[in-house]
């Protein structure tokens, strides 16, 4: 095991400070990705896809490629000479040689951290079954960053499904180490967050929580909502679905009800939980967190590279 | 009563609770020693009414993070020349390494012979461990 290679496996595994950082690089690479263009020259980073995400790939892809390095993985653990059987730990001791950091996405939860004990180059974290998602938190922080000047001071709603949403469990546990934060949760009652988790945010942080299953109680009081998607399968309860459903669906009518600087962030895909016609609303800033993503993802692989100072 | 004599040198493992012995037995592999090892059941105890026993000969290199997890009431006598020469009192341990499963479906740990099932302890009034894989909590039952 390397206990001295620095990973991005849970949000926690980087301070307040050193996600700070992170932000502040993206920022800087968004207002001059030219000078960033040859940091990376003569690495590899290895996506190792163990489920398909073509987002999040493609972001890792672009960003590594944006910063002059190459990309050598596999996105789908079926077609890759990755069979199942092989232990984890196993497959990393080999691809840790022929890559300079891997980033893993995995159905199965903790699977990076178990990459991680095992690998002598950093491994990030890009989705961890219902776990974590360490990547999209940075993400949506750097797009709260740029558009809101500021990480703290901010009333947040969360609305979907809180239960298996491993972006939304990264958000709650990086954001509650900002100052004075503020969370309202929407969802319907069978996927509210999981008790561990709030548990855990309650009995560690100073944050405020609170739960809520209809989207028009709280939208009015929110800096920020940010939508997930919700599947009619993960409702137990038909009668509740039909009762809830057009709760989940934002719409400009609903957004008349908001503060005039909301941000509405969305980790994307949409399917249908963000009606169209939001699109022009000048609040609507998914697109634009997306476009974020792949520089936040320079700025975190040429910290992790140790390269950052070289540009 | 029946008797058993004291042992030379070894462990004994004291104030189990009744029906405790022979869980701990098993969890720590007793059967397959190759030293002598002694397990009384029903003995009675003023302090628990029944109780009990182990004593291990020749061998004090027992999992103790296993006892305290099992019944963290027992107590451990060290013995040398057939006297006591330490007395230990359990805790319920705050790690845990690979002497439960993770209750989660979806963890790492249930796929992945690799990975060995470590737990923090929980701080919540409860014997609950949170999984250092995918952070579940899990409540130790035997
Ligand atoms: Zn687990």
């Amino acid at each position: 095991m390397n206990q001295t290679v620095k990973h991005l496996v849970d949000p926690n595994d980087f301070t307040v400070e050193e996600i700070n950082q992170v932000i502040d690089l993206g920022l800087k690479i968004h207002s001059n990705p030219a000078q960033y263009a040859r940091l990376c020259e003569g690495k590899i980073l290895g996506p190792l896809f163990y489920e398909p995400s073509t987002r999040t790939r493609l972001s890792f892809e672009s960003a590594m490629l944006r910063l002059g390095g190459q990309v050598l993985g596999f996105s789908d653990a079926n077609t890759s000479a990755v069979k199942k059987g092989e232990s984890l730990a196993d497959t990393v001791r080999v691809l840790d040689d022929y890559c300079d950091a891997l980033v893993m996405r995995h159905p199965m939860e903790g699977a990076p951290k178990l990459a991680s004990e095992y690998s002598t180059v950093p491994v990030i974290n890009g989705g961890d079954g219902g776990h974590q998602h360490p990547t999209q938190t940075l993400t949506d922080l750097i797009s709260i960053k740029y558009y809101k000047g500021h990480i703290s001071n901010l009333k947040i709603a969360i609305c979907g499904d809180l239960l298996f949403g491993r972006t939304v469990h990264s958000l709650l546990k990086t954001l509650s180490r900002f100052e004075n934060i503020t969370f309202y949760l929407i969802s319907p009652p069978e996927l509210k967050i999981p008790k561990h988790l709030k548990d855990y945010l309650l009995d560690t942080y100073d944050v405020s929580i609170s739960e809520f299953t209809d989207l028009e109680d709280c939208i009015e009081e929110a800096d920020i909502l940010y939508m997930t998607r919700i599947q009619k399968e993960r409702f137990l309860n038909e009668e509740e679905y039909m009762r809830l459903k057009d709760s989940y669906i934002l719409t400009r009518d609903k957004l008349s009800e908001a503060k005039s600087d909301l941000m509405v962030l969305h980790p994307l895909p949409r399917v249908n939980e963000i009606h169209y016609d939001v699109d022009r609303d000048p609040r609507a800033k998914y697109f634009e967190q997306a476009a974020f993503g792949v520089y936040v993802r320079m700025a975190l692989i040429s910290i992790l590279l140790e390269v950052a100072d070289h540009a | 009563m029946l008797k058993v004599t004291g042992i030379q040198k070894g462990i004994v493992i004291d104030h189990i609770a009744k029906g405790n012995g022979i869980k701990i037995f098993e969890k720590l592999n007793l059967a397959k020693v190759n030293y002598p090892v002694v397990l009384l059941i029903n003995v009675s105890s003023q302090k628990l009414g029944q109780k009990d026993i182990i004593k291990i000969q020749d061998n004090v290199d027992i999992d103790f993070t296993m006892l305290g997890l099992i019944d963290p009431k027992a107590t451990v006598n060290i013995i040398e020349d057939e006297k006591i020469v330490s007395k230990m009192s359990l805790e319920i341990p705050k790690e845990v390494t690979g002497l439960f499963q993770c209750k989660n479906p979806r963890c790492v740990t249930s796929v992945d012979d690799y990975a060995v099932p470590k737990f923090t302890r929980v701080e919540n009034g409860k014997i609950q461990y949170r999984c250092n894989y995918c952070e579940e909590l899990t409540e130790y039952k035997l």
